[in-house]
């Protein structure tokens, strides 16, 4: 069962949420796709950390083999080649690593390299198996790392996996959510928060996802990511209030569940009620495709 | 002597375009023959590498200087590479340049950019 947490920008509680869920659990996998600024490791402090590099494919051209026909050239729709003073240029960082132009090459002159982009690590923290990765400064792109994670958790079936997902509903987010069982959007009580509810929604329901939202950081009165799934019937599965003690110990770097009582009932309802709604999906819903599964 | 110039309208009375690399047209005149030909950049809404491909394209029409606001570090290899050399502009319209240019009046451009890579910038 595959857990997707996804919000339309930062700070609204994916992390939050996603790592009180994985630990609620107890056995279960978390894997922080936020490979731009990871953060989940910083509260379940994994151990035996292993880490892997991950790399990407860039093409070298031998220029004695090279015929000057510039099919390579002609062919990278990412223009990520040129052809001048009777030479091929490669430029490393817009290269998509598609492999066609070793493809299209009629003498065989292309052959490819390795580029080091980042790493990914995994390690244990009281029972949940803790993934993530890291780009190296400076890269354009975490798509490689996404996609290496996916991979690597596919290794373990079987277990509750809980996506942390990258910030927004972009590429990177399509990439973490693509094979999830369910989508829980989080979403804070402002006017914005809404608007940014309203994006990731979009996203959900554009690729048919069974969905439900969190509302974070709750207070008296209006809230119109609440006001938002209401006309949009969307469930609710649960609402954190805006409260100090959980403020304190997450300042902490400190898991809530493993922490406060409240906390862990609060958590443990909340991943009740998603698994109830997952188990529900797959009766309805049984042959989802995957991609890395 | 061909030169290249990043411009917003296909006539000789055209403005200089700010962006080289996503430029709608280019013109190419010719020092010799005082002709200019113009060109719609295949290159202007790729969605990426845009500066690569419009500076191939400018070195593949033979030009030897290329008359700009400014360039980005991707289109300015290209150009080296191919023996392009790039000179600042200072004004708005193609036609000034081009005068200033023939009367030795612009400087080399030595500010290239980091580029904007997909985010614009005008």
């Amino acid at each position: 069962m595959r857990i997707a947490v996804l919000s339309g920008k930062g700070g609204t509680g994916k992390t939050l949420v996603s790592v009180n869920l994985a630990a609620a659990a107890k056995a279960a996998f978390y894997i922080d796709c936020d490979v731009e600024e990871p953060n989940g490791h910083l509260f379940f402090k994994p151990e035996n950390v292993r880490e892997k590099e991950v790399t990407v494919a860039i093409p070298v051209v031998d220029e004695h083999q090279c015929n000057g026909c510039r099919r390579c050239v002609d062919f990278c729709r990412f223009n990520a080649l040129a052809f001048v003073g009777g030479k091929v240029s490669v430029f490393e960082d817009i290269c998509h690593s598609c492999g066609g132009c070793a493809l299209v090459c009629p003498v065989n002159a292309i052959s490819e390299k390795q580029r080091v982009v980042g790493m990914v690590r995994r390690g244990e923290s009281g029972g949940v198996g803790v993934l993530g990765g890291i780009m190296n400064p400076g890269e354009a792109s975490g798509m490689p790392l996404i996609k290496q994670l996916m991979r690597d958790s596919f290794a373990s079936p079987g277990y509750l996996t809980f996506i942390d997902c990258p910030p927004g509903s972009g590429c990177l987010v399509m990439e973490s959510i693509r094979d999830a069982d369910y989508c829980v959007m989080v979403a804070e009580p402002t006017t914005f928060g809404a608007s940014n509810l309203q994006s990731v929604y979009e996203l959900v329901k554009l690729f048919g996802f069974p969905h439900g939202v969190v509302l974070n950081k709750c207070l008296d009165g209006e809230n119109p990511s609440e006001q938002f799934c209401l006309d949009n019937g969307i469930e609710i599965l649960g609402k954190i209030p805006f409260d100090k003690i959980l403020g304190k110990i997450t300042s902490e770097g400190q898991i809530a569940v493993r922490e406060s009582e409240a906390y862990a009932r609060l958590f443990g309802a909340l991943l009740q009620t998603i698994i109830r709604d997952v188990r529900h999906e797959t009766t309805v819903n049984p042959q989802r495709k995957r991609r890395y599964g | 002597m061909k030169i290249a110039l990043p411009v917003n309208n296909k006539s000789d009375d055209t403005d200089i375009c700010v962006s080289f690399g996503r430029t709608p047209y280019l013109m190419i005149y010719d020092t010799q023959t005082k002709q200019s030909h113009f060109f719609d950049n295949a290159a202007a809404d790729s969605p990426g590498g845009a500066g690569i491909k419009t500076a191939q394209f400018v070195a593949d029409q033979g030009v030897e200087a290329v008359l700009t606001p400014r360039c980005g570090e991707n289109s300015a290899q290209v150009l080296k590479a191919a023996g392009v050399k790039l000179y600042k502009t200072t004004g708005d319209s193609a036609a000034g340049e081009i005068e200033k240019f023939a009367a030795g009046g612009l400087a080399e451009l030595n500010d290239i950019h980091p580029g904007f890579h997909g985010h614009g910038g005008r």
